[in-house]
This record gives structure tokens, sequence and C-alpha cells, in this order.
């Protein structure tokens, strides 16, 4: 293809593996380092909540600005414009919901994960077994997603459109994500986010100064180079140049700001980074320092996708391997040449594999903790024997994510992602604000919301557009497609807010105990589970 | 823990909850918490809304090439890191400190 000669990233290959061989050197020297700190159940899930909030606001935003943020979202600027803006509004301010509800309350309840919260009062094994399956199939989905990345940039990076190396990318990207979990715990997982942020943000941020000062720093000219660039004019600065083709796009537009806004609170991986820390304050100092970091970056995602609509240009950035996604790499080719799309490549990749990572340690530890330990082995089980089959699940949620990447080819990523925060706000969300607010909140309402919640969001995204029945359906040949959003958020979260309702005021059973207790130790942190003695040197290490 | 201390312990949370003290703290989070998560999910919404159904006024230009639009949309961002210094100061006047005092109380007691 034409496009990809014009990146010209055969020229020189070596220079952009070499320094994404750096990050990986660094980053699993790193990693190493805390091979031997990961002997209890809470250094290995949680680092033993010893990290400060404003590292821990580090270590969010690099599991949070995942390659949707980067490369999905510059895309959907660079296309759609506006209507690209609109998930960087609804990710940041979707982390109020995590600042005023939710952080603070779930750090002093629990102690691993999301299971542990529902497991204060209600009936503990089926919650559990609720919990942790939502957990997996939200990581999945955020993992497949990633994966998509991965593979849509080493085509860029290499100038080659072939399976076989996409697929041997999404391999590595795989296997690296297994070390630093398996090895690393969440103290090695949590550097590799720090690292990667600093990277992201800075990569992010020298790149949208670059863009800006080629139109003397005044955003109203980029915006009009912008519109000079796209064919669709002036109105990719105007909402709806997507989503304003008919009704039901429009209602898609509302039910996927739903789910953006809803779901920040619901993801198991943002949950458990709220562990992390000593304290209910440093869990609100995480969120507040974290909010900082992603709104400045979204900010640069504005600069960045207009700036790709007005230097490369809608054609070019459709032609590429990867589409939409490769906007921000083609950006930077524009900009710098083969070093900078280098760099840049590396820094996504640095971006992927921090949220993989996050993603497999939370998913692993949902099925260790919840499942195995408590449910299986009605938590007789010793520290050791637990994080082995951590461990062993890390392993086997990798190798299904490889497979799945392998399988799944050019959907936008910021989709596929918004695709998993609307499993999040139906599934999980509701189950969490019922469980910290609401006195009456039975077991059945849990269940109820959690695979209601489940059910209902999976099943209309596989009965939806994204999956049959349009040429840009996962399967265009064939058509079974009767709900006609392509988000499920709209109809999804208000029906599992309602199952969970309905569950609980048709039980008796919720315990006034049990809601004294959690109410006392969520708000006052009566009873909260405390950090683990630091040894200093452990904690500046790295620094 | 025996039997009998469970039951004390959960009788001490029942105390603590109706307690004066916890009462205040819980109605000063809620008091703050519940009605600014109305005010900025109202706010988000009114801005999909008006994205939705009024994309002309949206587009009604400003300056050079920035219209009402994208100022709307700067200013979610703006307001919400408002909201969070506002809450980080509230909470940690407001706040911390009440709870502390109940964790001494709940200490104190069971000791």
């Amino acid at each position: 293809m034409s496009v990809i000669a014009a990146v010209g990233a055969e020229d020189s290959p070596v220079i952009n593996m070499a320094i994404f061989l750096v990050f990986v050197i660094v980053s699993l020297w790193v990693v190493t380092r805390f091979a031997r700190r990961n002997r209890t159940q809470a250094d290995f899930y949680v680092a033993g909540r010893t990290f400060t909030g404003r590292q821990n606001g580090m270590a969010l935003t690099g599991d949070y600005l995942s390659a949707a943020s980067f490369l999905g979202i510059t895309g959907a600027i660079a296309i759609y414009g506006f209507d690209g803006f609109l998930y960087s509004i609804g990710f940041l301010v979707a982390w109020l919901v995590a600042l005023l509800l939710v952080a603070e309350l779930l750090r002093n309840a629990g102690s691993y994960t999301m299971g542990d919260v529902l497991a204060f009062r209600l009936r503990q094994r089926p919650v559990r077994v609720a919990a942790a399956i939502s957990t997996l199939l939200v990581s999945l989905f955020y993992l497949l997603a990633q994966m998509v990345g991965a593979g849509s940039l080493v085509n860029l990076l290499f100038g080659v459109t072939g399976n076989l190396w996409q697929s041997a990318t999404i391999f590595v990207v795989g296997i690296l994500m297994i070390i630093y979990v398996i090895v690393g715990g969440m103290r090695g997982t949590t550097w590799v986010q720090i690292i990667k942020a600093v990277l992201l943000i800075a990569g992010a941020g020298l790149m949208s100064v670059w863009v800006l000062g080629k139109y003397g720093f005044s955003l109203s000219d980029m915006l009009g180079a912008a519109t000079h660039g796209s064919p669709e004019g002036s109105n990719i600065l105007a909402p709806m140049a997507k989503y304003g083709k008919t009704t039901i796009t429009k209602i898609d537009f509302i039910s996927l700001s739903i789910a953006l806004v809803l779901g920040t609170a619901g993801l198991p991986h943002v949950l458990m980074r709220f562990y992390t820390v000593p304290s209910a304050k440093e869990a609100r100092h995480s969120v507040s320092s974290a909010i900082g970091m992603i709104g400045l970056f979204y900010l640069f995602s504005l600069v960045l996708g207009f700036g790709a609509a007005a230097l490369v240009g809608p054609e070019k950035i459709l032609a590429a391997p990867g589409r939409e996604n490769s906007a921000a790499p083609l950006l930077a080719f524009e900009l710098g040449g083969t070093l900078l799309l280098g760099i840049i490549v590396a820094v996504a990749f640095a971006t992927i594999l921090a949220v993989v990572a996050g993603l497999t340690i939370t998913a692993s530890a949902s099925f260790a903790h919840d499942v195995y330990a408590n449910v299986i082995k009605k938590g007789a089980i010793s520290a050791e024997h637990e994080l082995k089959v951590a461990r062993i699940t890390a392993v086997v949620i990798g190798l299904i994510a490889i497979v799945g990447g392998i399988l799944a080819k050019n959907q936008n990523i910021a989709f596929l992602v918004a695709l998993a925060f609307a499993i999040a706000a139906s599934a999980n969300l509701p189950t969490i604000l019922y469980s910290l607010f609401w006195r009456n909140f039975t077991t059945r309402g849990a269940l109820w919301s959690i695979y209601g919640g489940l059910t209902l969001s999976i099943g209309l995204i596989i009965f939806s557009p994204v999956v049959s029945g349009a040429q840009t359906s996962i399967f265009p040949d064939v058509n079974f497609a009767w709900f006609p959003l392509a988000n499920p958020g709209l109809v999804s979260i208000p029906l599992a807010f309602l199952l969970g309702w309905l569950g609980s005021v048709t039980e008796r059973g919720a315990n006034p105990l049990k809601f004294a207790e959690m109410e006392v130790r969520s708000l006052a942190g009566v009873g909260a589970e405390t950090a683990d003695v630091v040894e200093p040197a452990a904690v500046t290490d790295v620094v | 823990m025996s039997e009998q201390d469970a039951g004390q312990l959960a009788e001490a949370y029942v105390v603590m909850q109706q307690s004066p003290d916890f009462v205040d703290l819980k109605s000063r989070y809620r008091r703050f918490a519940f009605p600014m998560t109305v005010a900025f999910l109202a706010w988000y919404f009114a801005f999909v809304l008006c994205a939705v159904f009024a994309p002309e006024w949206m587009a009604t230009p400003v300056w050079g090439n920035i219209n009402i639009g994208i100022i709307f949309g700067l200013l979610q961002f703006v307001s919400t890191g408002i909201i969070t210094v506002v809450y980080v100061r509230y909470a940690s006047k407001q706040l911390d400190p009440r709870a502390m005092v109940i964790r001494a109380e709940f200490e104190q007691v069971q000791s």
C-alpha cells in the first residue's frame, strides 16, 4: 500500500525496535526488583497497600489511559471531529463518580477485590462468584481492545500488513504482560504503569506543543486547518458529524455517553488500585491527582486529533493499516519523521503493556481470591497456594487474550473499550453503589443486578449491528441484529439498577447489623485494612 | 473471636452508627456528595443533549473557529477540576477530622 511506503517505516525499523526494546528491558528490570517481595496476598495483589496517593494517582493514570485513549480517541477526533471529543469528556467526567461516591468507601470496606465489598454484608459464596465472573468478562473485553491496538501498531511500525507480524506482536505483548504480572505482582505492575504515564503524557504533550506551534499556537487556526483537511469540512467542528445521521444514531450517542460516565467507577482494574494505598484519604488523593493528569492528557488528545486531521488528513488515515487507530502514529511521522514515529509507537506499546498488565492482575486476583480461595477452598488456603493459583490464572488469561487479540481486527479501539465500559457500568456499578449506600440491599438484588447487567449488556451487543448485519460488523455476511444501538448502556444500565432494586425488595434478608458495620467502616475507616510496614528502601529503590 | 465477642462488636457498630458524631459525619458527607453528583451529571448530560439536539447552536462560532460546542466541552474539564479541588478541601476539613475522632472513640470502647 502506498501509505505504508509514505510512512516509510522500512527505512529504519532498527530505530523503532531499539526504542521499544529499551522500554522492555527497563520495565523488566524494574519488575524483577520486586520478585522476592511477593510473599503474601497483600503483597501480590495490592503491593502491601504502601503506595502514596500521588504514586497511585500516576498509576491510575497509567492504568486508565489505554490504547483507546491514545490511539482510539485521537483517531475518532481526526475522522469525526467533535463527536470524538465526547469520548474524552465522558472518560474524564466519569472520575467524579469514583471520587465522590466510590473510591474512599470502597478502600475502607474491602481488601483486594470488588467481591470483598459485596461479600461484606451479603451471602459470600454466590456474590463472590458473580463478582468474579463479571470482573473476568469486563477485563477480557478490555484486554481484547488493547490487543487489537497492539496489532495495528505493528503494521505501522514495520510497514507491513502481514497477519503474521500482527499475530507475532500480539503474542509478544501477551507474554510480556504475563511476565510483569507473575514476577512483579502489583508492585511491579504499578511501577510499569507509573513509568508509562510519564512517557505517555510527555509524548502527547510534546506532539501537542509541536502541532500548535505549526499554527502559531492558535487553536482557532489549527481547527481551521483541520476543516480544510477533512472531506466533512467545517462539519467536523460541530457535533453530530458521525452520530447525526438518523434518530437511531443520535440515541446511540446518548447511550454511549451514559456508558462512558458511569463505566469508570465500575472498572475492576481501577477499583483494585484503590486498595494499594494505606488509607481512604490517600485513595481520595489518588483520584484527584489522576483527574489532573488524565484531564491534561485529554486536552492534548483534542489537539492531536484535530492536528492529525489538519496535517495528515482523514483519507490518508483511513487508508493506513489500522485505519483510524493509526492517526496518532501518522501524525508523529508527519511531525518528526521516523524517529518521532518510533518514539510514539514505543510509547503506545508501553501504554498497552501497562494496561494489559493491570487488567491481568485484577482478573487473576479476582479468580484466585474470590473463587478459588473463598468459594472452592472456603478460606482454608495458604498464601503460597493462593498466589500460585493467581499466577496460573494470569497465564491462562494472557493466553486467552493472545488468541482473542489475534482473532479480532480493525474495530476502533475506543469503541471496543466503550463496550467494556457499558458492561462495567451495567454489571458492577449498581451493585457497588447499592452495597455501599442502601440499607435494604440483599444477595438476590446483587445477583440479579450483576447477572442481569451482564446478560443484558453482552446480549444486546451480540444482537446489535456491531456483531452482524452491517458492513462494519464482525460478521458482515449474516444478519441477526434486532437491537439497533451499537452501545447497550441506555437500556442495560437502568435495567441493571432496576433489577438490583427488584431483587432486594422481593427478598427479606438485609442484615441491619452488617449494614451498621459497613457504614461505620466505610465512612469512618473503623477496622479498615492497614498498610504493611514499609521498609523505606523498598519504596525508593527504583525512583 | 468468640461468639460473644463477635456479638458485642456487632452491637458496638450499631451503637456507633446511631451516635451523634457518626450521624453528623454521614450527613456532612452525603450533603456534599449527593447533590454534587446530581449537579455534575446534569451538567454533563446538558452537554450531551445540546450536542444531539442543538448541533447548529453548538456550531455557532465565538472566536475564529472556536465554537460554543468546543467551549462547552472545555468547560466540562474546568468544572471537573473545580469539583475535585472543592471536594478534596471539603473532605480534609469537614470529614477527615471527624472520621479520626470516631476511630479513636471506637478503639477506646473496644479496649
